[in-house]
């Protein structure tokens, strides 16, 4: 999972491809997130303003990152809550087990947290002899299984009933099989529970941080991101530096675009608003609160005017529901934290091309992600400066990390002969008569790797004896 | 409905310039038939999407410059394909926005519509059908779907057609897989979202399948035809043709 592994991505896609049990899971689940959406949004002039505004509030809240980290910090401190800035994710951790550690704490209790995930913290923490337990339901289940999340919103959406019904009754012990929904929620209830009074620490991410008044919000469905920050002692808060937003009045459309784009809900049943460590005179709430903000790579994005458009993102996750590639390969076959058009923008420019650039070929770019992308996020385009990026060197500050690693003799050259025939109409039309020649004898070129890759599930194109510019010239069509 | 031309400028595509000519000489009968002088400026090629995609701009310019030199009057300039409509439309300006050709690039996307755009926009075509009573369906290429927002003057066109029942598929919204370079760069996920298209198209029991860019055609006919599915994939300008000449 880190950027020192090589991801084998052809070899990942073919497995999953190949596993008609994910293929059914992820379609069934994707099919039944994508109408909730459609449901919530029918009015395509209202999302249409209503995304302006998003994007509007995300792209000024770029613009004016640096001042509003500032602000957010200052006003954080002011209201209680300890900030830290980590460069890189080993920081970012460090900055996370070195507070567990000064509070002897052995128990970590976390709600979801994308962010963690990018950290590698729990795995982390475990080195140290510290127990990270997920509390949402999805992140339970996947860590039950020794998995990572497979969508950023839904974790476990690669398992259907069954397979969780099976993992319960395997892993949980003295639990009977059950494949009642309701029986196996109250299972992972009544485990979560008992942890949530043993937590020592809680950890979690956050939506979005207010910089005008130094509030964190978060997020959530179940109530364990309640739990998690105010029933133990201590709180933290990792997140990416990217999500501070201006004004108080900026999270309600940012919240119904992110909620309607997730799952659909109006909104969702808890939405955590935290802006201070408990107070004297307080019954509950955390003693103490701690703001991690993480930039891995965020501050070179933000540099670059087209790339920044990527750190707009609010993490929906309907990028992923409406893809047709992550549909079928699901988030595990992308060998990253962060899968589907959003993962695919995101990880190349944090991990670098050499090691993530190949996800940036896994579009057919049909625009999909960016017809629903609550915050207009130009996922295509950035999809092609990146392939552009893979294959050519770039004199800039703001080139992606990596650029040029595709760089090779055999494809430039394929591009410069195909641009100089396409360019020159002597040229192009002596290309149509070789063509033509060649007619439906492609088939005998089986070991060319375009040929051969064309004809998986495909018959070969049949070139016409006489082209367009040919038949358009004997019948007379004028071409002045 | 804007305001009915003399002529106009047909920009046959690459894909249809070497594999389905035909589909290309039935768009400019269409245009013909009304009334329309159809010029055909014989140095055109291709609009530059393969490189484009691929991430070569610097070859895409090459090509498209070549385009821009091709079709230098005011006439409109009508695509039978959503696909290079797009590139043409929104992707020239964007690509020539910091060079010379840039207002050159932004004057040239303004003249361009979809072939069946502007047979229904602008010429507000009256289809009589003659053939036999068929069943068709209709696959939308995602760019005339997103980029172009032809699809219903495509299905609109089809309906006219009294004795055609357009029955659609239950993901007409979802990529057939071909994406240029995508089809041959990642085959495997090409392959399986095509499988998955054909299979969309035989269920719906429809005998012939439309679209208005070759690339999807080229994509869909050849699974269809690798699985033996007896249901041919037509360009919609070629079916009308044959349709309205009975």
């Amino acid at each position: 999972m880190a950027s020192t592994t090589v991801v084998d991505f052809p070899s990942n896609f073919i497995k999953a491809l190949g596993n008609p049990q994910l293929r059914r899971n992820l379609r069934a689940a994707m099919d039944t997130l994508g109408l909730r959406r459609r449901t919530l949004f029918a009015d395509p002039a209202f999302f249409a303003q209503l995304r302006a505004r998003g994007d509007a509030i995300r792209q000024r809240s770029l613009r004016k990152l640096p001042q509003l980290l500032e602000q957010l910090e200052r006003k954080c401190t002011e209201n209680g809550i300890q900030v830290h800035w980590a460069e890189t994710t080993t920081e970012a951790s460090q900055i996370c087990l070195d507070l567990i550690q000064r509070h002897n704490a052995t128990r970590v209790i976390k709600g979801k947290s994308m962010v963690s995930e990018e950290m590698h913290l729990n795995h982390v923490l475990e080195e140290h002899g510290i127990e990270a337990l997920e509390t949402d339901l999805g992140e339970y289940i996947i860590q039950l299984d020794h998995e990572t999340p497979s969508h950023i919103i839904v974790p476990a959406i690669h398992k259907n009933r069954d397979q969780i019904a099976h993992l319960f009754h395997e892993k949980i012990p003295d639990t009977p099989y059950t494949e009642v929904v309701e029986e196996l929620n109250a299972i992972a209830r009544k485990v979560l529970r008992e942890k949530f009074f043993a937590g020592e620490v809680g950890v979690s991410g956050a939506n979005f941080a207010v910089a005008e008044t130094g509030t964190l919000c978060l997020v959530e469905n179940e109530g364990n991101g309640r739990m998690c920050t105010t029933a133990p002692p201590v709180h933290i808060v990792v997140m990416g530096l990217e999500k501070v937003v201006e004004r108080l009045e900026d999270v309600p459309p940012l919240l119904r675009l992110l909620t309607g784009s997730a799952t659909g809900q109006l909104i969702t049943t808890y939405f955590n608003m935290i802006t201070s460590p408990r107070k004297p005179g307080e019954k509950d709430g955390p003693r103490e609160v701690h703001l991690v903000l993480l930039d891995n790579g965020r501050s070179k994005i933000l540099a670059d005017p087209q790339l920044r458009e990527t750190l707009k993102c609010i993490r929906c996750g309907a990028c992923l529901n409406h893809c047709p590639v992550y549909t079928r390969l699901g988030g595990h076959a992308y060998g990253y934290v962060y899968p589907g058009p959003i993962g695919s923008i995101l990880t190349p420019q944090i991990e670098g091309l050499d090691h993530a650039g190949a996800m940036a070929s896994a579009s057919s770019l049909c625009g999909a992600c960016e017809e629903v992308c609550p915050v207009k996020i130009p996922i295509t385009h950035i999809l092609r400066r990146l392939r552009n990026e893979s294959y050519n060197k770039v004199d800039s500050p703001n080139a992606v990390k990596g650029h040029g690693y595709k760089s090779n003799l055999a494809e430039s050259l394929t591009w410069k002969g195909w641009a100089m025939s396409n360019a020159a109409p002597w040229a192009n039309a002596l290309n149509a008569k070789m063509l033509a020649m060649l007619g439906s004898q492609l088939t005998k070129l089986t070991k060319v790797e375009l040929v051969k890759n064309w004809s998986q599930g495909r018959t070969l194109p049949r070139f016409a004896p006489k082209s367009l510019h040919v038949l358009a010239k004997e019948k007379g069509i004028p071409h002045e | 409905m804007s305001t009915r031309p003399e002529k106009v400028y047909f920009f046959g595509t690459c894909l249809i310039d070497l594999c389905y000519p035909q589909a290309g000489m039935a768009g400019i009968d269409l245009l013909q038939q009304q009334g329309i002088e159809v010029v055909f400026p014989q140095k055109q090629s291709c609009c530059g999407q393969p490189a484009y995609n691929a991430g070569f701009p610097e070859e895409t310019k090459k090509v498209a410059r070549q385009q821009l030199k091709a079709f230098p009057k005011d006439y409109p300039i009508v695509v039978p394909s959503g696909s290079c409509g797009g590139m043409l439309k929104h992707h020239y300006p964007r690509l020539f926005a910091d060079e010379p050709e840039a207002a050159e690039a932004q004057r040239f996307a303004g003249r361009v519509y979809e072939l069946t755009e502007f047979l229904v926009t602008v010429l507000d075509v009256k289809l009589e059908d003659r053939g036999p009573p068929i069943k068709a369906t209709w696959h939308s290429s995602c760019s005339a779907l997103r980029e172009m927002g032809v699809i219903e003057h495509s299905k609109s066109l089809i309906r006219q057609l009294q004795n055609v029942e357009l029955i659609e598929l239950q993901r007409e919204r979802e990529c057939c897989g071909f994406g240029g370079t995508f089809s041959v760069k990642q085959p495997d996920l090409s392959s399986a979202m095509v499988a998955d298209k054909a299979a969309d198209i035989e269920q719906t029991g429809a005998s012939v399948v439309l679209s208005g860019d070759c690339g999807c055609l080229l994509n869909i006919g050849g699974a269809l035809e690798y699985r033996q599915i007896p249901i041919p994939a037509r360009h919609i300008a070629d079916f009308i043709l044959e349709r309205t000449h009975g």
